[in-house]
């Protein structure tokens, strides 16, 4: 009777807590965890294939289907890393409107990851409180771009439309209402006995270790690295913006990751707050005829424009040569584009370096030490993956 | 949590492009094959100095690239050799960048750069998976997004875009009828 059977748990890729399509195979002895394996690409749709066979502003929407929680942050950065391979300078007012929504997306995809995180890990009132904040704000993105999920709210060059004061007046209330709010989702978890023992001392990951694993987002920040690249690097007008980068207290597990994401939700609706007293009136579209197309009023009116409007849309446009890489901070980490344009409409090559595709494989890092099975589901939580993103 | 950070002055914390390409020239002196600093500082090397020349970019003080950002092939079909592997690393300590490339022929492999960064298990089998580009020494060459069965790799130029693969594929996998 002393013989130790180790039994293999298929996990996914239809489980309710592996968020999409994610297959674990996870080696167990008794109720330990020896060995997580993920199998990957159940949602493999050729995304960078398809790239190389779309012009630049084709592919625009595509980003969409990357994080589709996010989409948002996906358009910012393909737009930023366009721009900086054509050299082109966006309007103040359009950087500052991409902030304002790139961290109201922030926003959103944190309370997607807490309402599923506290649901998987049998908080049931969360997820009604986060998806009761969530729905203001897909409203206000359905009243900027008339779509809620895949939004394609920017264009190469700037914003396609202004914030008026309709939509002013809806975030303003927002920002308003929305730290009451998340005292009440603290209010629920953050001294929850319950929730203290299924986040604390689960998926200890260290510094160096999340390095290493090329960990990004509020999963480095998690475990006590202070690395934003809104600070490091900063891109649109985040250089006068001020904000605090939160790292935890310093453990790196479940718990940590969760009081950072909690911070940086506090800290988005700070930023927004500030963006409005300081975003400045002025175009909304780069000065560049060779990308941006003319206004409809032209095109509706002179022969010029809209044989101008129809080269741009039909033939694309063409970039010089070279190659670029360029990185955001999205809600999940480091959200990179690498183009690589030979001059024609559309690109050579494209390589979207995804955060979460990164952040998954330390899961097999994060299961040792004695995790059981339960807890591969809090740390599939905490990873915050989306497999729209992982698999591309 | 939510106290006041210090600003971080960045000038003072990253390396100029000139002082980085210096530092790596000064330890090898002949490796580096040309330099481009034009938008993004970029290296090409010899694809048999990689893994010295990755472990001393991530050990080397001064230089300290800790974090590989991403791994990704380029084919370039018309050329000789065929592909690019390009590494895009990053200090998480001194906020610089660098991207390194090195070239591969069609039935050449490269060596891994998993005994550095973890982080290129993964990277690696997605350029294995999607160019077909061997890595000697990697744990655990596997196909990661497509099946492990699965005939072709996708971004090369010649895997065309519409093909009936997939459905061949399933077509084998699939059993219609068992004969009673």
């Amino acid at each position: 009777m002393s013989e130790v059977q180790e039994l293999i748990v298929n996990m996914g890729p239809q489980h309710p807590s592996t968020h999409g399509v994610l297959r674990l195979i996870v080696h167990l002895d008794g109720e330990v965890v020896t060995r997580v394996i993920p199998d990957l690409g159940y949602l493999h749709r050729g995304l960078e294939k398809l790239a190389e066979n779309k012009t630049y502003a084709q592919f625009l929407p595509v980003t969409d289907r990357l994080d589709y929680l996010a989409a948002i942050s996906n358009n910012l950065a393909y737009c930023l890393a366009v721009e900086k391979l054509l050299g082109l300078d966006v309007p103040k007012r359009a950087s500052y409107i991409r902030v304002i929504l790139a961290e109201l997306t922030r926003i959103v995809s944190h309370l997607v990851w807490l309402a599923t995180h506290a649901l998987d890990l049998g908080a049931f009132t969360p997820f009604l409180y986060c998806f009761r904040e969530r729905e203001l704000l897909l409203d206000i993105f359905e009243m900027y771009c008339g779509s809620r999920l895949t939004t394609t709210a920017f264009r190469i060059g700037g914003v396609p439309k202004d914030i008026d004061s309709q939509i002013k007046q809806k975030i303003e209330e927002f920002v308003k209402i929305f730290p009451s709010k998340m005292n009440e989702y603290e209010a629920l978890l953050t001294n929850n006995k319950i929730w203290l023992e299924r986040t604390m001392n689960v998926g200890i990951i260290s510094a160096e270790d999340a390095i290493n694993y090329s960990l990004s987002g509020p999963c480095v920040r998690g475990s006590g690295v202070e690395w934003d690249i809104r600070r490091a690097e900063p891109y649109c007008v985040y250089n006068e913006l001020d904000f605090d980068i939160p790292t935890g207290r310093g453990v790196g597990d479940t718990y940590d990751r969760y009081l950072v994401r909690l911070e940086e939700m506090r800290q988005s609706n700070r930023m927004i707050k500030q963006a409005f007293e300081k975003m400045p009136e002025g175009n909304l579209m780069a000065d560049d005829p060779r990308v941006v197309p003319p206004t409809r009023d032209n095109v509706q009116t002179r022969i010029e424009s809209l044989i101008h409007h129809f080269h741009i849309m039909a033939e694309g446009f063409n970039p010089p040569v070279g190659e670029v890489y360029q990185a955001i901070e999205a809600p999940k980490g480091e959200l990179g584009f690498y183009i690589i344009s030979d001059g024609s409409p559309k690109p050579y090559r494209m390589k979207i370096r995804v955060p979460s595709f990164a952040n998954l494989q330390a899961i097999e890092k994060m299961c040792e030490n004695g995790m059981m099975l339960a807890d591969v589901v809090a740390i599939i939580g905490t990873l915050d993956i989306v497999l729209g993103e992982i698999d591309r | 949590m939510g106290s006041a950070y210090p600003t971080i002055e960045l000038e003072e914390a990253r390396m100029s492009k000139q002082e980085i390409i210096e530092a790596v020239k000064a330890k090898f002196t002949d490796v580096i094959e040309s330099v481009d600093d034009t938008k993004d500082l970029t290296i090409r090397v010899k694809k048999e100095n990689i893994l010295e020349i990755c472990r001393f970019l991530a050990c080397a003080p001064d230089l300290g690239f800790d974090y590989l950002s991403d791994i990704c092939g380029v084919d370039y079909s018309a050329r000789q050799p065929r592909f690019d592997v390009v590494y895009h690393i990053y200090s998480v300590n001194k906020k610089h960048r660098l991207r390194i490339k090195a070239a591969a022929g069609e039935n050449e492999s490269i060596d891994s750069v998993e005994s550095v960064w973890k982080a290129a298990n993964w990277y690696e089998r997605e350029v294995y998976d999607m160019f077909g580009i061997v890595f000697d020494n990697h744990p655990d060459l596997r196909r990661i997004l497509l099946p492990d069965d699965w005939k072709g790799h996708p971004l090369r130029k010649d895997y065309p875009l519409v093909t009936d693969v997939g459905e061949k594929w399933l077509e084998e996998k699939l059993v219609t009828h068992v004969p009673v």
